[in-house]
């Protein structure tokens, strides 16, 4: 194969670290000033590469001796990430504008096109050394986005404690890599498939171990949950509501193609682990968010839970399990992306931001709207029908009945029901209490018109999509066996 | 004769020493900081040691990606740390605490 062939099956990350690279420079030139241009420019970036997308990238075979692998799994999962990367770059100069302390610097949508860079890296891994750069470069800019209110003592140290427990998280994750490697003889993930295929040795199996801690980690799945919610409530909420989807969605991608690429002849092992995962999530997101007064902490806790649902589709295996997966990541960046767009417009009379659920009290009066469509978003992460976020749940439970894991997805619709309590208690502060003051500002155009999308998608308005849905990603997980 | 195995003991050794350095850890940031170079080097010497054993270079050129990483690690990890010791005037562990629940 060519050289340029390989470098158009690579397209989407090129232009992303290009346009990274060249966008730097206009932000060194231009100083201050050149925030909104770079911001916009950071935009069409990512348009283009997701463009890209639909050339060789998402066409199946592999680039540069199989480190990158340009699928439709990939590219699936890519369209979410550079969507959701997108939407923080565009919802970010409101909230600079109107809370004190840092103003939005041009350094900002650069880090996030990095970031997505590194995130289409990670999900088209094809081997353990491309996955490491990718996850790297992905997290090295996070930790720098969730500091960026660098006056903001709770920003700083969302920041540090994102850096070290992320940095601890790529060490598990290296240390069962290097145990793989060892012990297999090679980073690519079809021969690690092999080695695993036969007979397994002790350190395949704690490598094994090691990888998974350090994916789940990287996906705030309990028992590595606990710098998600610290990270979430410090961090501004543009970059929070980057972190609640972009990263999320890369790192599960991410953990489902290691899983069934890397380690598929060894699902009865990493199957327990995952199991394990996915209902200590769910049950722990929901009981823990019950007692949370900070609403970008709730979306945290949300956030853990609904990874939760996400791996049920990955122990399911099989490619009704991969599709089910990216299924529900698709309509939980939307939701997610939603309410955190309610958030951001939640703001006191000197137009700092306010973050307390007790501001919600009734909302439906005073902002009937904003009301409205933060019930929508709070149905539908409850999984109540006919919003969207019933059917993403439907699909990961069809697929755990489908591969004869009764009792698991009997527990996890069960433990679906513990997670309603809280959402529905945000309704009824909104709906059913004493007015608190109203929120003061009008609601950004542009971030408007994003709110009213995202209702429209989640309610029954979206059905038409989930049709085009099911095919993209039932085309993405056959991309995977 | 050192076979791999003593290097592999060496290098879990290492890195049980770099977790535990983070979470026993209760006074100085910097630490936990020389404890994440410590996980990271423990994994070095692993990759370099089945690459040895191996007689495969994948390994080596594993670790030179990671020696990259992690000195981009390191740097973001003390500029972070910097902006943070401007707004507290301390990097104490046990001061990283306002956000709680």
């Amino acid at each position: 194969m060519s050289y340029s062939t390989q470098l158009m099956m690579v397209l989407p990350e090129l232009v992303l670290s290009l346009g990274a690279i060249l966008l730097m420079l206009v932000a060194a030139w231009g100083g201050q000033q050149a925030t909104k241009l770079v911001s916009w420019a950071a935009i069409a970036v990512l348009i283009g590469a997701g463009i890209a997308l639909a050339g060789p990238a998402s066409a199946g075979g592999e680039a540069f001796g199989g480190l990158y692998r340009p699928d439709m799994f990939g590219a699936v999962a890519k369209a979410m990430i550079f969507f959701a990367a997108a939407v923080s770059i565009l919802i970010a100069p409101r909230f600079f504008q109107t809370s004190s302390g840092d103003d939005l610097r041009p350094e900002y949508p650069v880090l996030i096109l990095l970031s997505a860079a590194g995130m289409g890296m990670m999900v088209s891994a094809g081997d353990l050394m491309s996955l490491y750069v990718g996850l790297e470069l992905q997290s090295l800019a996070a930790y720098v986005l969730a500091s960026f209110m660098r006056r903001d003592t709770r920003s700083a140290e969302a920041g540090l404690k994102y850096f070290v427990l992320g940095s601890l998280a790529s060490g598990i994750l290296l240390y069962g890599i290097s145990l793989v490697y060892g012990f297999s003889g090679t980073t690519l993930f079809a021969g690690i498939a092999d080695a695993y295929a036969g007979e397994r040795s002790m350190g395949l199996l704690f490598g094994l171990v090691f990888v998974f801690a350090g994916l789940a980690f990287k996906i705030s799945a309990v028992p590595f949950h606990m710098w998600t919610p610290d990270v979430y409530e410090g961090a501004p909420t543009p970059v929070t509501a980057f972190f609640a989807s972009a990263p999320k969605v890369a790192a599960v991608a991410l953990a489902t193609r290691v899983a069934i690429e890397a380690m598929g002849p060894a699902i009865a092992d990493w199957r327990q682990i995952v199991i394990f995962a996915a209902l200590a999530s769910i049950i722990f997101g929901a009981v823990a968010a019950i007692g949370q007064t900070n609403i970008k902490r709730l979306l945290a806790y949300s956030s853990i839970n609904n990874v939760g649902f996400a791996l049920i589709g990955l122990a399911a295996g099989g490619e009704a399990g991969v599709s089910s997966v990216l299924y529900y990541m698709a309509i939980y960046v939307v939701m997610t992306l939603g309410s955190f767009l309610v958030v951001l417009q939640m703001r006191g009379a000197d137009g700092q931001p306010i973050e307390s659920i007790a501001s919600l009290a009734g909302m439906s009066r005073t902002r009937p709207g904003l009301a409205l469509a933060l019930a929508i978003f709070m149905f539908s992460l409850a999984g109540i029908p006919p919003l969207l976020g019933f059917f993403a749940k439907l699909q990961v439970f069809v697929a755990a009945v489908d591969s004869g894991l009764f009792v698991f997805a009997a527990v996890g619709a069960a433990a679906s029901a513990i997670g309603a309590y809280y959402y529905l208690k945000i309704v009824k502060t909104m709906y059913f209490d004493e007015p608190a003051p109203a929120f003061a500002g009008k609601t950004d155009p542009v971030e408007g018109v994003l709110l009213v999308l995202a209702a429209a998608v989640i309610s029954p308005l979206g059905w038409p999509l989930l049709g085009y849905l099911e095919v993209f990603t039932a085309s993405a997980a056959k991309a995977l066996f | 004769m050192i076979g791999v195995t003593h290097y592999l003991v060496v290098s879990a050794i290492l890195f049980t020493l770099g977790v535990l350095g983070i979470f026993m850890n209760r006074k100085n940031l910097i630490v936990i900081l020389m404890a994440i170079e410590l996980i990271l080097l423990s994994v070095n010497l692993n990759l370099v040691a089945f690459s040895a054993a191996l007689g495969d270079l994948v390994g080596q050129v594993f670790a030179m990606f990671v020696l990259t990483v992690a000195a981009g690690e390191a740097a973001i990890g003390l500029a972070i740390l910097v902006i943070y010791f401007r707004g507290r005037g301390t990097i104490s562990v046990d001061d990283v605490n306002r956000m709680k629940g």
